[in-house]
C-alpha cells in the first residue's frame, strides 16, 4: 500500500474542506484498501467520513426510507421495516460478502465499489478501462464472469448487490459539494463504459455522498433480490435479480427487473418488465419475463451460461417477490 | 573577451534569502489558513504519511504505538504489540482469520487501519480468556477438537464467541451464519458448530461465572 496521510473528519463541511488534490473518501474502507493493497489506486490523503455522525442512520416515515450513507449493510439487513417493506434491499445488503465484511462496508461505499473485472484489477494488465492501453482483454481473454450484455467497449461488472434492488425501488442519492447539493436517481447514477471509461458514477471530484432515499412503495409492492454465485459466502454474484413488483391481487401491476451483473452497471430490462406488466404472476410469466430479460444478450467465449444463470435468476426471483416461492437454498449469502 | 561573470554567493546573503523563502512560506501558509477559515473549512489536520503516535484501547488497556497511517489494526496488533494472537492470511478481508470485535461487532483487523480504530474498543482472541482459563468457546473448541492446523481458529472463536454474546441460544443455522466468513481449508466446520453449540450450553450452566475480560490482565500465550 502507498504511504498516504489521514484526515479524520467530524462533519461534513470538514471532510469537503479536505476533498482536494487527489484526496479520496474513506468510509467503512473495504473495497478502498483492496484497490490500494493491489496498487489499482494510490491517493496521496484518505478524508475518512467514518465518524461524521450526521451521515449515520435509518429513519423510515411515510415518504420513503432514507439511509444515511453510513449505515452499515448489517444494520440495513437486521432492520425489521426494511425487512417488511424493501424487502429486496435488505435481501441485498444481508447476503452480500461476509458478516465481517457487512459489519463494516457502508451503502454509500457499496454503490461506490470500483468494477470487477481481473484485468482492471490486476497491476500486470494495461488495459482500456485504466486508460493505459487501448485492449479489453476480457473481450478474448478470460471472460467467465463478464458482462453479457452492453459489453463490446468494456466487459467489466459492477459488484454492488444493493444498487440492483435501489435501482428497482426508484431510490435518488443526495450529493453535496462546496458549490451545494444535488440529487441524482439511482437509474443516472452510474456511467457506462460506452459513455465514459474514467467516470463510472456520476459523483464528481469534491463531491460526497450524503443520502440515499427510497421512495415509500405503492400498495401492493413486494419486491425481492438473489443472487448465485460460486462459493456460499463472501463471493460476488455470477447473475443476480431485484425484483419489485406492484401486485393488483394476482395481476401485476407495474414490474421493475434488474440485474446487477449482467453488463458494466446495474440494468432494468424493459422488456422482461414489459412481459409481467398487467399479467398473472405464474411460472410461464416469470419464464417470459426472464426470457425477454437475455434476449440480444451478446456472451463473450466463456461466459455463455450467464445467459441461463440470469434466466434462472430472473424467473425464481419474480416468483419469490410475488410470494409463490421460498427463497432459493441454492441462491448464495 | 568579456570576462567571465563574477559568482557573488556569500554566508549572509544566502541566510537572508533563505529567511526571505521561510517567511513568504509562512505567510502563504497564513492566507491558506485565512482562505478557509473564511469558507468555514478550517478544520481537522492531516496526520502522516510518516509514522505518528496513537493510542488504541485493547482488551480493556490502553497500549501507545507509532504507525503510519497506512498500518492496518491487523499489522499493528501482530508487529508493534507482538499480540500475534490474530491471524493474517488473505490480507484481503475474504478469510476472516483476522477477525477482531471492533466495538463488540466483528470486523477484519486487516481491513481496518490503525489510525481509524481510535477510540473504539478492540477485542483480540488475547483479551477473551482470562489469564489462563478459556472463554467457553476456546475450552469447546479444545474438547471437540475443532480444529486441525490453527491458522483460522482465532478468527473462528472471535465469531463464535460474538455469536454467543448477542445470542446466548443459537441454532446450528446461526452458528453456520456466524461462520459463513471464516475460511478453514483443513474443513473444520461440523466440529466448529458442535463446539459453539456446546458451548453455548454450558455457558447458559456456568453463565454467572464467566464473564468476559474486559480487562485488566493480559494473557501472555502466543
Amino acid at each position: 500500500m502507498n504511504k498516504f496521510s489521514f484526515v479524520d473528519c467530524k462533519t461534513v463541511d470538514e471532510a469537503l474542506g479536505q476533498l482536494n488534490n487527489g484526496a479520496t473518501v474513506k468510509a467503512g474502507g473495504i473495497d478502498l484498501l483492496d484497490l490500494m493493497k493491489e496498487g489499482i489506486v494510490a491517493p496521496p490523503k484518505l478524508v475518512n467520513i467514518r465518524n461524521v455522525d450526521s451521515l449515520r442512520g435509518i429513519t423510515v416515515s411515510k415518504d420513503g426510507l432514507h439511509l444515511g450513507p453510513l449505515v452499515t449493510l448489517s444494520e440495513i439487513a437486521a432492520h425489521p421495516d426494511i425487512q417488511r417493506t424493501y424487502s429486496g434491499l435488505s435481501d441485498a445488503a444481508g447476503h452480500a460478502a461476509t458478516p465481517q465484511v457487512r459489519n463494516m462496508a457502508t451503502v454509500g461505499g457499496n454503490i461506490m465499489q470500483r468494477p470487477r473485472c481481473w484485468y482492471f484489477r490486476s497491476t500486470d494488465f494495461d488495459c482500456r478501462k485504466k486508460g493505459t492501453s487501448d485492449v479489453c482483454h476480457a473481450l478474448t481473454g478470460e471472460n467467465q464472469y463478464h458482462a453479457v450484455i452492453n459489453n463490446s467497449t468494456c466487459a467489466m461488472v459492477h459488484p454492488s448487490s444493493t444498487a440492483v434492488p435501489l435501482l428497482g425501488m426508484n431510490a435518488t442519492v443526495e450529493l453535496t459539494s462546496k458549490r451545494g447539493k444535488r440529487t441524482v436517481a439511482m437509474s443516472d447514477f452510474y456511467v457506462p463504459p460506452e459513455k465514459s471509461l474514467i467516470n463510472e458514477t456520476v459523483v464528481q471530484p469534491g463531491e460526497l455522498i450524503t443520502g440515499i432515499f427510497v421512495p415509500a412503495p405503492e400498495p401492493g409492492t413486494r419486491s425481492a433480490y438473489q443472487k448465485y454465485g460460486e462459493k456460499e459466502s463472501f463471493d460476488w454474484p455470477i447473475a443476480d435479480a431485484g425484483i419489485v413488483l406492484v401486485m393488483d391481487g394476482n395481476r401485476c401491476r407495474k414490474a421493475a427487473v434488474v440485474m446487477g451483473v449482467a453488463a458494466p452497471t446495474p440494468i432494468r430490462s424493459a422488456a422482461a418488465e414489459a412481459v409481467l406488466t398487467g399479467k398473472t404472476i405464474d411460472e410461464a410469466t416469470a419464464r417470459a419475463a426472464a426470457k425477454a430479460a437475455m434476449q440480444g444478450a451478446t456472451p463473450l467465449s466463456q461466459n455463455g451460461y450467464k445467459t441461463q444463470l440470469f434466466q434462472t435468476a430472473i424467473y425464481r426471483t419474480v416468483l419469490l417477490a410475488a410470494g409463490q416461492m421460498q427463497r432459493d437454498p441454492s441462491a448464495i449469502g | 573577451m568579456a570576462d567571465a561573470p563574477k559568482m557573488e554567493f556569500s554566508r549572509r546573503g544566502f541566510l537572508k534569502g533563505a529567511g526571505i523563502t521561510a517567511a513568504s512560506t509562512v505567510i502563504e501558509s497564513a492566507n491558506a489558513l485565512a482562505r478557509d477559515a473564511k469558507d468555514g473549512l478550517s478544520g481537522p489536520q492531516a496526520v502522516g504519511p510518516d509514522a505518528i503516535p496513537i493510542k488504541l484501547r485493547i482488551n480493556g488497556q490502553e497500549h501507545a504505538v507509532t504507525v503510519e497511517p497506512r498500518y492496518t489494526l491487523a499489522q499493528t496488533l501482530r508487529d508493534n504489540l507482538e499480540m500475534t494472537g490474530t491471524k493474517v492470511v488473505c490480507d484481503r478481508g475474504s478469510c476472516s482469520a483476522c477477525t477482531v470485535w471492533i466495538d463488540k461487532t466483528p470486523a477484519l483487523a486487516c481491513m481496518t487501519l490503525a489510525v481509524d480504530a481510535v477510540g473504539r474498543e478492540i477485542t483480540t482472541i488475547e483479551g477473551l480468556s482470562h489469564g489462563e482459563t478459556m472463554h467457553p468457546v476456546q475450552a469447546a473448541f479444545v474438547k471437540h477438537d475443532a480444529m486441525q492446523c490453527g491458522f483460522c481458529t482465532p478468527g473462528m472463536v472471535m465469531s463464535c464467541a460474538a455469536l454467543l454474546e448477542r445470542n446466548p441460544n443459537p441454532k446450528l443455522s446461526d452458528v453456520k451464519h456466524a461462520v459463513s466468513g471464516n475460511l478453514c481449508r483443513c474443513g473444520t466446520y461440523p466440529k466448529v458448530f458442535a463446539a459453539t453449540l456446546d458451548a453455548a450450553q454450558q455457558r447458559g450452566q456456568i453463565a454467572d461465572l464467566v464473564t468476559l475480560n474486559t480487562g485488566t490482565e493480559r494473557y501472555d500465550g502466543a
